[in-house]
């Protein structure tokens, strides 16, 4: 198994419609429950490639929930249940043969939290590519990660210093260099930004940025002014209460400047002018 | 509107307010007390502990000398000799204790605390650890005096291993998985959603993060089995002589201790303390060594 993709910027891939059009995982969920309760109802998103979408929402509507069935690591959680499906490139990751662990190699994930493994800094981040028995250039890779995520100059003279030792902001683009040195298909960043300090937040939203050239984002923000900022498409989730519990559900989707100037829907409209959060 | 209802701030009055220190304020003298009480508590806990060393140092200090390690036991009237034989004896068993308990506490801590934490199976073996640690080391020695000596027709260095296996799993398995509990769950979800299994997880996360912890776990229980007595006295008993394999009767020093100090030779009681000091050292040496490679490295 080659999981490790050959470097993005060296050797760009084939023309997108190869592998059927430019979407890249095509989230088509009817409903997800954490044991009886249902946590989420007809989320049907897409996420192109190459390009970074939002999705953002209040408190409870579900956005995390859906970022995180992208690559089934909803899976660890007691009780998850999907209905539905999910397609990435065109196979449904929810089908029975699929195995989560693979899945989550081609779609890499960077958490709320900064969680920099008890390693060296250069051990965290060739531990994707040693997890998958990559052959090749350890430290050119290595140095092209951390290069990706903007880092190389404030760590290049201590790479076997401790990835925790790094601030809370470094330690985040640390996490970013880790997700990207195996050059993931997808990165799924679940509140990247939201145990960060404002300078570190705008570094890392520049990073988004740079990095949608070689990689599609999914990016949940909690954060309406980021979603502006960085996201090309926005969903947005809102709450049901109508059936006594908290359902969340995908109110609207467009690009970012239709959502946030045009709204369609009415809830729409009063969430970006800050009526309700 | 209505500055009068609110309560006076000191500083709104004119006196300026009283900041020094005073015996006389009750809360003072009651954090005075309070303090002298636990100093003097903590001062008596130490008590036992300094008094056993500093017998110890006193009584088997003048006999330590190279001979001690190099010699045999005496017999009777003989003067001099050593308990070599008994040193080696008491690090073989432990080593062949630990070669037992160590892997298997390690894997047991791993499932209780990654695998199965909440599964019956993992209820049930946390409650057994939690048993056996308060295990009369006695029992331990007369079942494998039962399952082992008895089927291999001697006492050996083998079977006093076991013995003290017994002993040491459970002090193992529960810190061991502790220590892979206070694991971050953050670090562990990074793992996952870089694609590692969950053995993976384990091996290249988990252990690694918890050394520390394990290491300290592993030392508590050989600490706490290299001065037993009571279980090899059913399984290795004792030798006069160099061990020369696995399957024969051993010395320890713990045993040796026993039998020396109640001998009405004063060169044989000289020895018991020099061979108490020898272990407590012995025991040291260890503790030291898991402190300087448990250290966290990063």
């Amino acid at each position: 198994m080659t999981v490790v993709q050959p470097l993005k910027g060296d050797a760009p891939t084939k023309s997108a419609s190869a592998d059927g059009g430019d979407i890249a995982i095509n989230c088509n969920v009817s409903k997800i429950y954490y044991g009886s309760f249902l946590a989420v109802r007809d989320a049907r998103v897409a996420i192109h490639k190459g390009k970074i979408t939002g999705f953002i929402g209040p408190s409870g509507c579900g956005k995390s929930t859906v970022l995180r069935s992208l690559n089934r690591m909803n899976d660890l959680i007691q009780g998850f249940r999907l209905e539905g499906d999910v397609h990435f490139l065109g196979q449904d990751i929810y089908a029975k043969n699929i195995d989560p662990v693979v899945v989550r190699r081609y779609i890499g994930m960077v958490f709320q939290q900064p969680n920099p493994f008890a390693m060296s800094i250069y051990d965290n981040v060739a531990f994707g590519l040693r997890l998958n028995k990559f052959k090749g250039n350890y430290d050119e890779r290595v140095e092209h990660a951390l290069r990706r995520a903007a880092l190389w100059d404030e760590v290049k003279d201590k790479l076997k210093a401790s990835g925790l030792s790094l601030s809370g902001g470094q330690q985040q683009r640390l996490c970013i260099a880790r997700a990207v040195a195996t050059e993931p298909t997808v990165l799924l960043m679940d509140e990247p930004c939201s145990a960060l300090d404002p300078i570190a937040t705008r570094r890392v939203e520049e990073l988004m940025l740079e990095l949608k050239d070689d990689y599609t984002i999914a990016l949940v923000t909690h954060n309406m002014q980021q979603a502006t900022r960085v996201a090309d498409i926005t969903a947005f989730f809102g709450v049901d209460i109508s059936k006594g519990g908290r359902t969340g559900y995908l109110v609207e989707m467009g690009e970012t400047e239709q959502i946030f100037q045009r709204p369609r829907e009415q809830l729409t409209q009063e969430y970006v002018s800050g009526k309700f959060s | 509107m209505t500055d009068t209802t609110a309560p006076q701030l000191p500083t709104d009055t004119e006196e300026a307010p009283v900041l020094t220190h005073s015996w006389a304020d009750r809360r003072a003298l009651r954090n005075g007390m309070f303090t002298i009480g636990a100093w003097l508590v903590a001062l008596i806990a130490a008590i036992p502990l300094v008094s056993v060393l500093y017998m110890l140092i006193v009584q088997g200090g003048s006999r330590l000398s190279t001979d001690l390690f190099t010699e045999l036991p005496p017999a009777g009237f003989e003067m001099g000799g050593g308990f070599g034989n008994a040193i080696v004896g008491t690090i073989l068993m432990v080593l062949i204790a630990s070669i037992i308990a160590v892997p298997i506490g390690v894997m047991a801590a791993a499932y209780l605390a990654e695998l199965g934490p909440e599964s019956q199976l993992g209820r049930v073996s946390r409650f057994l650890s939690k048993v056996l640690t308060g295990f009369p080391s006695i029992l331990a020695g007369v079942f494998v005096y039962a399952v082992l000596v008895l089927a291999m027709g001697t006492y050996s260095a083998i079977a006093g291993g076991v013995a003290l296996s017994i002993l040491m799993l459970p002090t193992v398995v529960l810190t061991a998985e502790e220590a892979m509990k206070m694991v971050p769950r953050k670090m562990k979800d990074a793992a996952l959603g870089m694609g590692c299994t969950r053995t993976q997880m384990i091996w290249k996360v988990v252990f690694p993060t918890a050394l520390p912890g394990i290491l300290t776990g592993v030392m508590l229980g050989v600490a706490r089995v290299a001065g037993e007595s009571a279980p090899l006295l059913f399984t290795a008993l004792f030798s006069n002589y160099w061990i020369s394999n696995l399957r024969e009767p051993t010395a320890s020093l713990s045993i040796l201790i026993y039998n020396f100090s109640s001998m009405p030779f004063d060169n044989q009681i000289e020895l018991a303390w020099a061979a108490s000091l020898v272990l407590v050292l012995i025991v040291l040496v260890f503790n030291i060594l898991s402190r300087l490679f448990g250290r966290p490295k990063y």
